[in-house]
């Protein structure tokens, strides 16, 4: 196989969700010597992106985006240690969780994958994570963005109380906040103070990096 | 009077209908649009269009169903009124009583009748349990357990249901709710007119 036929391949298996091809196709690639960036943004991504607009479009359901992700994580696993080695900077940290009530993590999950596949350093808390437990967190990671998601309505008015855990802590200044998850809008995030919304992974990952990109050059007043 | 009712609910509202001799006709939309909440707001307004050609009142059997207000909107819209609550769970069991089991456990998984009579189709099926069936503790691996609310549970419901409890690797917890939330809320919506 040719490089290019190579990342074919790697596209087109992970849009089916074929996870030991897509690793053996990582391997096979990384045979050629060719870079880990190239399998990760000229294949497993554009793949990953395909895979969530067919998502939105009605032509993929769950499953599929699960599998698919699945494959790309399973390549992630093998690329992350020589994306590291390559010396690719991390573009930031992410520190991530599912609300306190609930436990739906499908999206999070799939959010996360990308956010790595892009550089970000990302720490996962899991499922049903307490205002208290984000806090600590906060502290102990020092991220550079917060995410938090959450797919009932019963359970987007944690947003709120997260946020008023971090101002209680003092460190709501100190973290960009992002919020997420299928009920979830713009709107909802601005009423409740978040610094950002995003209605998929990929637009979490360009949200990401802009919000990053805009406090590092603002200069304190 | 026509009542557009979700496929999950549209047979026990039909019951109830009867039971009750209101002079209401009920019309299902498919129960699988619950997994694609994004859809129901739509096909609400078109059935509740083409409804109101021929029925002096239209009214909305769902509850907010995953919409998260779309529903409502189309309902202000076209002066409509729905179930009230986020879903048939709420109808069947009351908020307040929800809120305990999600507070006792919060990964909790509801069934319904009809989902307990559907499960291999709009559960297994739709999550690709079928054909994935590895995939099952990526969507249950925080699940604690199952309630089944049951309207009406006989033997061969009571099978099905510790059927797909143990499928889902979960224990199960059986609630009988009956139909009369489910009755109340109807009255609500059709007195008016009856
Ligand atoms: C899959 C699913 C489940 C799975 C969850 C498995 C899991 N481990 O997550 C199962 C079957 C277990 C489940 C259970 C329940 N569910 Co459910 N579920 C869904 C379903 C069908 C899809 C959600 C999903 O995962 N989508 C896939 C992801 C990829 O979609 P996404 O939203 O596009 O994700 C993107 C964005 O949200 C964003 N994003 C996500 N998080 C974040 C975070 C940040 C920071 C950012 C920036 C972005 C971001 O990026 C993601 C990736 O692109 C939805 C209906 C629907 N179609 O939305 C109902 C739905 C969310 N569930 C619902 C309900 C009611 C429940 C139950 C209560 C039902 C029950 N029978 O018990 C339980 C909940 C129990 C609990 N304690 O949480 C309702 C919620 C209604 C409401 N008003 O609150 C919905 C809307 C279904 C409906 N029509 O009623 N569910």
């Amino acid at each position: 196989m040719t490089p290019d036929d190579i990342l074919k391949a790697l596209y087109d298996e992970t849009l089916v969700g074929n996870a030991p091809r897509v690793l053996e196709l990582t391997e096979e690639g990384l045979g050629l010597s060719m870079e880990p960036q190239t399998l990760l943004f000229d294949a497993l991504i554009p793949s990953l992106e395909e895979v969530g607009a067919r998502f939105e479009r009605g032509d993929f359901f769950v499953p599929e985006m699960l599998i698919a992700g699945r494959a790309m994580a399973g390549a992630m696993e093998r690329l992350r240690p020589l994306l590291a080695e390559t010396g690719v900077e991390t573009i930031g940290k992410f520190l991530m969780g599912t609300v306190k009530g609930d436990v739906h993590d499908i999206g999070k999950n799939l959010v996360n994958i990308m956010l790595e596949g892009a550089g970000f350093e990302v720490i996962d808390l899991g499922v049903q994570v307490a205002p208290e437990k984000f806090v600590a967190a906060i502290e102990e990671h020092q991220p550079d963005i917060v995410g938090f998601s959450a797919f009932l309505t019963t359970t987007m008015p944690m947003f709120k109380a997260n946020m008023n855990a971090l101002e209680k802590a003092g460190i709501r200044d100190e973290v960009i906040v992002m919020v997420g998850g299928a009920p979830v809008t713009q709107e909802y995030a601005d009423a409740v103070g978040a610094d950002g919304y995003a209605a998929d992974a990929s637009q979490t990952v360009k949200r990401a990096k802009s919000l990053i990109e805009a406090k590092r050059t603002k200069v304190p007043a | 009077m026509a009542l557009i009712a979700c496929g999950a609910i549209a047979q026990p509202a039909a019951a109830v209908v009867d039971r009750n001799g209101w002079p209401v006709d009920v019309h299902p939309l498919p129960p699988l649009l619950h997994n694609h909440p994004d859809r129901i707001a739509d096909q609400v307004r078109a059935l509740a269009e083409r409804l109101g050609r021929s029925y002096g009142r239209v009214v909305v059997g769902y509850a907010d169903c995953g919409t998260y207000g779309a529903l409502d909107s189309v309902c202000d819209d076209l002066g409509l009124q729905r179930l009230p609550g986020l879903h048939c769970y709420d109808v069947y069991a009351g908020r307040s009583r929800l809120e305990r089991f999600f507070d006792e456990q919060p990964g909790t998984y509801l069934l319904t009748d009809f989902l307990v009579r559907s499960f291999d189709r709009t559960v297994v099926r739709e999550l690709g349990l079928d054909r994935y069936p590895e995939l099952r503790d990526t969507y249950f691996g925080h699940y604690t357990r199952v309630v089944w609310l049951a309207q009406e549970p006989d033997e061969e419901l009571r099978a099905l249901a510790a059927d797909a409890a143990e499928g889902l690797g979960l224990p199960l917890t059986v609630v009988e709710t009956g139909d009369h939330g489910l009755e109340q809320a109807l009255a609500d919506l059709v007195r008016p007119a009856v």
